[in-house]
């Protein structure tokens, strides 16, 4: 962190170079801010999201601690959050994709001793992916390995001119690498999806496929990959394309020297879910009998990669975690968070930096508004709004020190640009969990 | 008498930077709320922009305006919207042993509310 002249607001002007930005999986770690006092003025190299993510945490003016929507104090907060998980039969804890990696180990603490169901955001968004790699295995790579090798480049169902926009410009289809001296004109970019999204608009093939068909397309590829005969009309029956422009994907699949496939929730999020991401992991694996062939998700959240890892390493398993019987057990479907709530099981919940009360299902934001909640987020949420008692925490990677994965699981340290009045994330929950501890031994 | 149509939910930049502002501000409403629609499937309906309709899914429904989609952005027959409280109302609860509701490509049937 450095100092530099006086800017015309009277306020000095530091910068931080190098800033990693957490709100998408690219994790862009080459940001340049200028913060005068509280505040971020600007943030260098940013993409639209990044900036938007930067220059709007500014310190919250809220109390640091709500309980029931009026003012407490955090130890407060901490007394009432530790009872509502130590009284409950069957608590979740949920979220933990928008915070640093040792608030995540703590929180997985807190689950331990309390002996919760534990869940982060994964569940919805690449969990199904993380069943298919349990299936069938990945082969994968750094995205620095695609900068620098990538020359056939697909994404499938997947956006990232939305949702991560600078993926092109520092991983996937622009930079100039190592073997690829000339950037985007030594690459060929192809986009599967169900619509002609901003991504389809760049590339140099576009193959629209009909709504609910990838795990008909992919298969139709796997055979491909072996040189198995195909009906035609039941290739273009099932995924809307005829098998000429399958037959010419897979010609180039097979010419290339490094190909990449970056998929999206336009797989885990409709029909077919686990099963269409594992056909696509099996179909990369297959594709290195031929030449070298990787595949990765684009995650969302800025440490939703962390999560994962996190909850892995201390429990063995990724997400959809139960630890009421005092040893992990794991099963999507009836230990992650959108079933627990949507069947009324779960009678407490504390949610780390996520909104559910926005993004879940109707009968499951019904049930969660109905028990005793926590929740922590630097922002005011509709979930917050309904949470019993509510931490106004501080922003991790703007005010908050730590670890965040990127979407290749590349660990990455944060350089906060100012310090917050609110406690970080981490603080709130050793002070939960010092709190829990004694009184469940 | 509805229509049959796919809404395929997803997220924009609009939302993401409407996220960082506060959900509650008009750019993170604006982008969560507003139904795009393909210009044939407007020009057929006789729809304008900002006239309202009914959705209606197996799991729920929900009212919402809607607006003309980039010419080429949406295929005839496909809804779209920002993820948010408006996808969330009609996409159902089972996650079918993953932890994932199907919260993409649903099958909903759409009534103009507007008079015309």
């Amino acid at each position: 962190m450095s100092r530099e002249k006086p800017d015309v607001e009277g306020g000095e002007t530091r910068i931080v170079r190098d800033a990693a930005c957490t709100f998408c999986g690219c994790v862009c770690d080459d940001i340049e801010l200028h913060v005068q006092g509280h505040k971020i003025v600007q943030a260098k190299r940013a993409c639209v999201l990044g900036t938007a993510w930067f220059l709007n945490h500014a310190i919250e003016d809220r109390p640091s601690c709500l309980i029931e929507g009026r003012p407490a104090s955090v130890e407060e907060g901490v007394e009432r959050a530790a009872r509502i998980l130590t009284e409950a039969r069957y608590p979740l804890i949920y979220g933990l994709s928008d915070t640093t990696t040792e608030a995540q180990r703590v929180a997985v603490s807190i689950a331990d001793w309390v002996g919760s169901c534990l869940d982060t955001t994964s569940s919805v968004c690449h969990g199904p992916s993380g069943m298919a790699v349990q299936g069938v295995g990945e082969v994968t790579s750094t995205l620095g390995e695609v900068r620098n090798r990538g020359d056939l480049i697909i994404f499938w169902g997947a956006n990232p001119a939305e949702s991560h926009p600078r993926h092109f410009t520092r991983y996937s289809l622009m930079p100039k690498g190592m073997f690829l001296p000339n950037g985007r004109k030594d690459r060929t970019c192809v986009v599967v999806d169900v619509r002609k999204t901003k991504t389809a608009k760049t590339a140099d093939l576009f193959i629209p496929i009909t709504p609910r068909a990838d795990f008909e397309a992919v298969w139709v590829l796997r055979a491909l990959a072996r040189d198995l005969d195909l009906d035609a009309e039941q290739v273009l029956r099932q995924t809307g394309q005829p098998l000429e422009v399958w037959q010419d994907l897979m010609r180039r699949m097979k010419a290339a020297k490094f190909g990449a496939i970056f998929f999206g929730m336009g797989l885990t999020m409709t029909r077919g879910k686990h099963a269409n991401t594992e056909a696509l992991l099996a179909l990369t694996r297959d594709m290195n009998a031929h030449t070298r062939f990787v595949c990765r998700p684009n995650r969302g959240h800025g440490n939703v990669t962390g999560a994962d890892a996190v909850v892995a390493w201390r429990t063995g398993y990724p997400f959809g975690v139960n630890l009421a019987r005092g040893y992990p057990r794991f099963n999507p479907g009836e230990y992650t968070a959108s079933d627990v709530l949507s069947r009324g099981e779960a009678d407490a919940a504390m949610i780390v930096s996520a909104d559910p009360m926005a993004n879940f299902n109707q009968r499951a934001r019904q049930h969660l508004e109905s028990i005793p909640y926590i929740a922590l987020d630097p922002k005011e949420t509709p979930t917050t709004r309904h949470a019993t008692v509510a931490f106004t925490v501080a922003a991790y990677g703007i005010n908050v020190p730590g670890t965040v994965y990127r979407m290749d699981d590349v660990p990455i340290s944060l350089r906060p640009a100012f310090e917050s009045p609110h406690p970080s994330d981490l603080q709130i929950l050793q002070a939960i969990e010092n709190r829990v501890r004694p009184s469940i031994t | 008498m509805g229509e049959s149509f796919i809404l395929n939910p997803a997220r924009t930049a609009q939302q993401g930077c409407g996220i960082s502002e506060g959900k509650f501000g008009d750019k993170y409403l604006q982008e969560v709320t507003v139904l795009r629609m393909a210009p044939d499937d407007m020009h057929r309906l006789r729809l304008a922009d900002g006239d309202r309709v009914r959705l209606t899914s197996a799991f729920g429904t929900a009212e919402a305006p809607v607006a003309a989609a980039k010419t080429d952005e949406l295929p005839v027959g496909m809804l779209f919207v920002a993820y948010g409280d408006l996808s969330s109302r009609l996409m159902g609860d089972d996650t079918h042993g993953t932890g994932m509701p199907t919260s993409k490509c649903l099958d909903v049937t759409l009534e103009v509310l507007t008079d015309r």
